[in-house]
């Protein structure tokens, strides 16, 4: 189980949110809901372990992310905001570098069938500068049939730029995941209806209160 | 851990190969600032030949800091950089698989055409493998150093500037012993010394350096 405990964010002389104790339990999944501005990605950035907590401080199977570090980067998938595709790579290219790195499946015919699913088959050996915004999150979608297998899921605004069959395509497989007992936390501002386990977290419920003037 | 070196290995050069306009950038700019010297000093060749090692050196010293700002910044402002991070190996593997791919890229063309443009210094044809050996040897340090730069001063505003004011002091060593092996070898006496030296300080960086780089890293993203 991923725990979050205690956690506070502070950004610049602000703190976005304080004392932030969750436990995602798996088999659900986790939507991170709010306004703009209220720590939605910082918070799931903390979840991962890329930026560390001002307090407080992330379980998963009871131990603290950072004396797991390899274990845990076993165990996680995140999705950010950020495509993290290179425009000079083929979509090919793109997918088999950070798979090999990061100990996905990364051989030929994975990398194929993950394209393929995502409706890339026929781009998968151009370069990525020349496909349209969509396409490009289309490939970093790619990554997430990859980590299929991945028992955490940590997803920042996947359904950006999708259109709507590939929304809904998404949805379900996010579904099945959860089904199958992942913990599955992400954020979007679109309306996606999840037909399975779901529960809200809002980051903004744990900012200080904003003393009178 | 070799599957993680190899893959990015593969992507670098994959990357260097179609961004090569980068790559030309700082060979042109070393060739072209050891050529003005010459026109500056005049052909007096007494004067050219004592001041050639140091002239090579330092031209090459600054012709790396040029191309090391961007050795990191695609990666952070695409969030390839997050992603990497997120590898289960450690990320010293891929980090050393980024350096290797940048100084075969940069440091090595500057070695080989080292030699070449010495016939504008009168030097003599017996020094000039020493030379391009010294630039072998020196230029993964400088590389390697100018790595932890680059990491540190990611993401911040003139972050180019703070760089070649990080690392232009701390490559003052190595100036001295490449510069010092050729000056040497042009005096004829023993220069044994500043090759292993020379080699000590590249090893040192290799086994040292990444790490840094990667605390480094792991900061920027935060």
């Amino acid at each position: 189980m991923l725990e979050a405990l205690a956690l506070t964010c502070i950004k610049g002389d602000r703190i976005l949110f304080r004392d932030l104790t969750h436990a995602f339990r798996p088999g659900v999944l986790t939507r991170v809901a709010g306004p703009n501005g209220v720590g939605k990605t910082s918070l799931l950035r903390l979840l991962c372990g890329l930026a560390q907590p001002d307090e407080g401080e992330v379980r998963w199977q009871g131990t603290p992310l950072a004396a797991q570090r390899d274990a845990w980067h076993r165990a996680v998938f995140f999705h950010g905001h950020l495509p993290a595709v290179h425009e000079l790579l083929s979509p090919r290219e793109n997918l088999r570098s950070l798979a090999a790195v990061q100990g996905l499946p990364h051989d030929g015919a994975a990398i194929d069938a993950a394209l393929a699913e995502l409706g890339l088959a026929r781009q998968r050996d151009l370069p990525v500068r020349v496909l349209s915004a969509g396409q490009r999150r289309r490939v970093a979608l790619a990554r997430l049939v990859l980590a299929q297998e991945r028992p955490v899921w940590i997803l920042d605004e996947p359904f950006t730029a999708l259109d709507a069959a590939a929304v809904a395509a998404l949805a379900r497989r996010i579904e099945a995941r959860v089904r199958d007992g992942a913990t599955v936390v992400l954020t979007t501002h679109q309306d996606v209806e999840f037909a399975c386990p779901c529960d809200t977290l809002e980051p903004g419920r744990f900012a200080p209160r904003r003393k009178a003037a | 851990m070799g599957a993680v070196f190899l893959a990015m290995l593969r992507r670098e050069m994959a990357l260097a190969w179609r961004g090569r306009t980068d790559v030309l950038l700082a060979l042109s700019f070393f060739v072209v600032v050891v050529c003005l010297f010459p026109f500056g000093i005049g052909p007096e060749a007494n004067q050219l030949r004592a001041i050639a090692p140091g002239v090579v050196w330092v031209t090459a010293l600054l012709a790396s800091l040029l191309a090391l700002p961007r050795l990191f910044e695609h990666d952070l402002r695409d969030g390839t950089l997050e992603q990497l991070l997120l590898s289960p190996e450690p990320a010293v593997v891929w980090v050393l698989a980024k350096v290797a791919v940048h100084w075969l890229v940069t440091g090595v063309p500057v070695a080989l055409f080292a030699p070449l443009l010495a016939g504008l210094y009168d030097l003599q044809p017996d020094v000039l493998p020493l030379l391009a050996g010294t630039l072998l040897l020196g230029t993964p340090t400088l590389t390697l150093i100018g790595a932890i730069g680059a990491a540190l001063t990611l993401g911040v505003r003139s972050g180019a500037v703070l760089l070649a004011l990080l690392v232009l002091p701390l490559a003052v060593p190595v100036l001295i012993f490449g510069a010092g092996a050729v000056e040497a070898a042009l005096g004829g006496v023993s220069y044994a010394a500043h090759l292993a030296l020379l080699g000590a300080g590249m090893l040192a960086a290799v086994a040292l350096a990444p790490w840094a780089c990667v605390a480094a890293l792991r900061l920027a993203v935060q």
